[in-house]
């Protein structure tokens, strides 16, 4: 389509004038006319626009901000006379895009990220986590039946071991290692160098494994299964090995202090990809798609919420579980963390701050 | 006979074609219709290989920085697995994890979260994110679409790099696998959904940002009244030389008179006139056409005031 005319360099930097609008009566054509007249009241809906998208609501004034929905229905329905009465094709899709660009800002989010994020930590991530407690009792049972499967096959033949555990992070825990071995495995370090890296490349590394779980739901959940069976059986080829050492209570202790939180959010994000699973393999009353949407969206919520378990997981990895000492200080640290995850998933029931977002989530 | 101007109809009418075959209608809440266009998948891929380059180029840079920086302190980072590094060394190692993080997750969340929905290389393109119901975008979905964007791309790609070397074959076959898998994924639908955009709900469509261009009342001979300005002579046609063509010329027309170059007017000119029977001049094309348009506009707007309109000039 052709340039408008230069403006002034002003306009470049200011917020401009507006051109004088042409003599309307001069133009020969009835549908020109009607666009002519009302083409002050687009560019002032393109210019509101504009500076919304350029920054958010923060540059524009407040009388436009209160005209905009105004001037967006006046566009649009500038739009729906425009497409029966006029042929010009360069103000039919102008409108078009304007009619879109101000849809998408009138429509736009309404809260920033900070203001949902507060919503979600205060009451949001509970609600969605007890939206999905069939898939995470379901993916209960299946982590608890991994690790005995892994304490059994362990049990029959240690060769097992090797195939569960990758080498990497057996280090000297495998078995025929004598118990003092496995005893300087549990104990602590002298000084805290080194350990914020540590906890760095734990949670890199646990958040990968979680979203992983999550993601794989969208194959109708089999692989997040497979996935938790997985670790639990790791998990429990480990706890046969300082079993047979009669190490099991100091290796419980060691790994509560992070395990709870950890495994607790495996759990969460296991179930989350399964929750997608079970939704698109038995949408119900909805589509597929639809199903798979709202489903999709809280375990898009509760993964959030993962992710910041990782976090903590991973501090509490490298620090608490190097430095406290003696298993009955990690048994707490690590009830502590358990009782305070239940209680904040299952007791903590706030009053929603925003009516219409229950409206908007039926 | 292919003269340019019947090559720049059949391409644009293409054009068009395929542009109609990805409008789709909104209805808002309040029942208004907005049109918005599907983005292509070729856009769509664009954008995505202009967005990775802007991450890998900040990350390289980054590093760069950290390295000029503090040289001595990136070699010790480097050996960070062993535990007697010093302090800001490993401030430095976590300064680069969170980066990596940040990038990997934190580009496309932030970007797609704003107000134009779009990262910086949708908006180069010239596409964003939209709610597939016609409802708002809300922060769940976008982080939905970007936590599946981790095992459609990111995944497959890490495993297909760090494959280790002794079964090298089978593993980056199956990593090969599971990325076209995901990447083909638009092409199985017609709305161009990936599989982060059918969990979250969202599709992808063109944010065209058009400018408004004058109108063509009052340019040229339209403004005068089919009354050319260099000869002066006045072009006035009758009812049954303006029933040849139908809407779709009128718009062609429209564009060529817009934009187009004084070669491709002649050949209209001598298109339409053998068309409605005329004898061609020369040298005053620009004000024909000008006459024609603003008259045969004139025409079909009135008969679409009563209802009759006329699609082509085969209808």
């Amino acid at each position: 389509m052709s340039i408008r005319p230069a403006t002034k360099v002003t306009s470049w930097f200011g917020r401009g004038e507006v051109a004088a609008p042409t003599d309307i009566e001069s133009a020969a054509l009835r549908s020109d006319r009607f666009r002519l007249e009302r083409e002050g009241d687009w560019q002032r809906l393109e210019e509101i626009v504009k500076r919304m998208e350029g920054g958010g609501l923060r540059r524009v004034d407040d009388e436009d901000l209160l005209a905009l929905p105004t001037l967006y229905r006046t566009a649009a329905s500038s739009l729906s006379v425009a497409r029966e009465t006029s042929l010009d094709a360069a103000t039919l899709s102008y409108l078009e895009s304007l009619v879109q660009r101000a849809w998408f800002q009138v429509y736009g989010p309404r809260k920033g990220f900070f203001a949902w994020f507060r919503e979600f930590l205060f009451g949001g991530w509970s609600r969605a986590v007890r939206e999905i407690w069939l898939d995470i009792c379901i993916a209960l049972v299946v982590m608890v039946a991994g690790a005995v499967v892994g304490w059994i096959l362990v049990a029959r033949d240690t060769d097992w071991y090797y195939r569960l555990v990758p080498l990497g992070l057996a280090d000297t825990r495998v078995p025929g290692a004598s118990r003092e071995e496995l005893m300087s495995t549990l104990a602590t370090e002298t000084d805290a160098g080194g350990l914020s890296a540590f906890a760095a490349g734990l949670f890199s590394n646990n958040a990968g494994v979680c979203i992983l779980a999550f993601a794989l739901g969208f194959a109708f959940g089999i692989p997040s299964l497979m996935l938790l069976i997985h670790n639990m059986a790791m998990l429990g080829a480990m706890l046969w090995l300082f079993h047979e050492a009669g190490l099991i209570t100091e290796f419980s202790a060691w790994l509560s202090v992070h395990g709870t939180t950890e495994l607790f959010g495996i759990l969460l994000s296991g179930a989350a990809g399964l929750h997608i699973g079970r939704s698109m393999a038995f949408p119900g009353k909805l589509s597929v798609l639809d199903a798979a949407q709202v489903s999709g969206r809280r375990a898009a919520v509760v993964m959030v919420g993962v992710v910041l378990m990782m976090v903590i997981a991973a501090l509490l990895e490298a620090f608490p579980r190097q430095l406290v000492d003696g298993h009955e200080s990690r048994f707490v640290i690590g009830g502590a963390f358990l009782t305070f995850w239940l209680a904040y998933f299952f007791l903590y029931r706030p009053r929603r701050l925003y009516a219409e977002d229950a409206e908007a989530e039926r | 006979m292919n003269t340019p101007a019947t090559a720049y109809q059949s391409a644009s009418a293409t054009a068009l074609a395929r542009i109609d075959k990805r409008r789709r209608m909104l209805v808002t809440p309040e029942g208004i219709a907005v049109p918005v266009t599907i983005a292509s998948r070729g856009s769509r891929l664009g954008a995505l290989v202009l967005d990775f380059l802007i991450i890998i180029f900040s990350v390289v840079a980054f590093i760069l920085l950290i390295s000029f920086v503090a040289a001595g302190l990136f070699e010790e980072m480097a050996q960070a697995a062993e535990n007697t590094i010093s302090g800001a060394a490993e401030f430095l190692y976590i300064c680069l994890v969170l980066f990596l993080f940040l990038a990997r997750y934190g580009y496309f969340l932030a970007l797609e979260l704003g107000p134009r929905g779009a990262t910086l290389g949708k908006r180069a393109v010239g596409i964003r994110v939209a709610a597939r119901n016609g409802g708002r975008l809300t922060p769940e979905a976008i982080v939905a679409r970007n936590l599946l964007r981790d095992i459609e791309l990111f995944m497959p790609v890490i495993f297909m790099i760090i494959a280790p070397s002794g079964q090298g074959g089978s593993f980056a076959v199956a990593g090969l696998i599971w990325f076209l898998t995901f990447m083909l994924f638009p092409f199985f639908n017609k709305d161009a959904l990936r599989a982060g955009d059918i969990i979250a709900g969202t599709w992808v469509v063109e944010a065209p940002r058009t400018k408004l261009a004058e109108a063509m009342s009052t340019q040229g001979a339209v403004a005068a009244k089919g009354k050319s300005h260099i000869t002066g002579m006045r072009y006035e046609f009758g009812d049954e030389e303006l029933s040849v063509y139908g809407e779709h010329e009128l718009q062609v027309l429209e564009r060529m008179l817009r934009e187009a170059q004084p070669e491709a007017l002649a050949a209209v000119h001598a298109t339409i006139c053998r068309k409605i029977g005329w004898d061609p001049g020369a040298g005053d094309e620009r004000a024909f056409l000008e006459a024609f348009y603003g008259q045969l506009r004139a025409k079909l707007e009135g008969d679409m005031r009563f209802g009759v309109r006329k699609a082509d000039k085969f209808s």
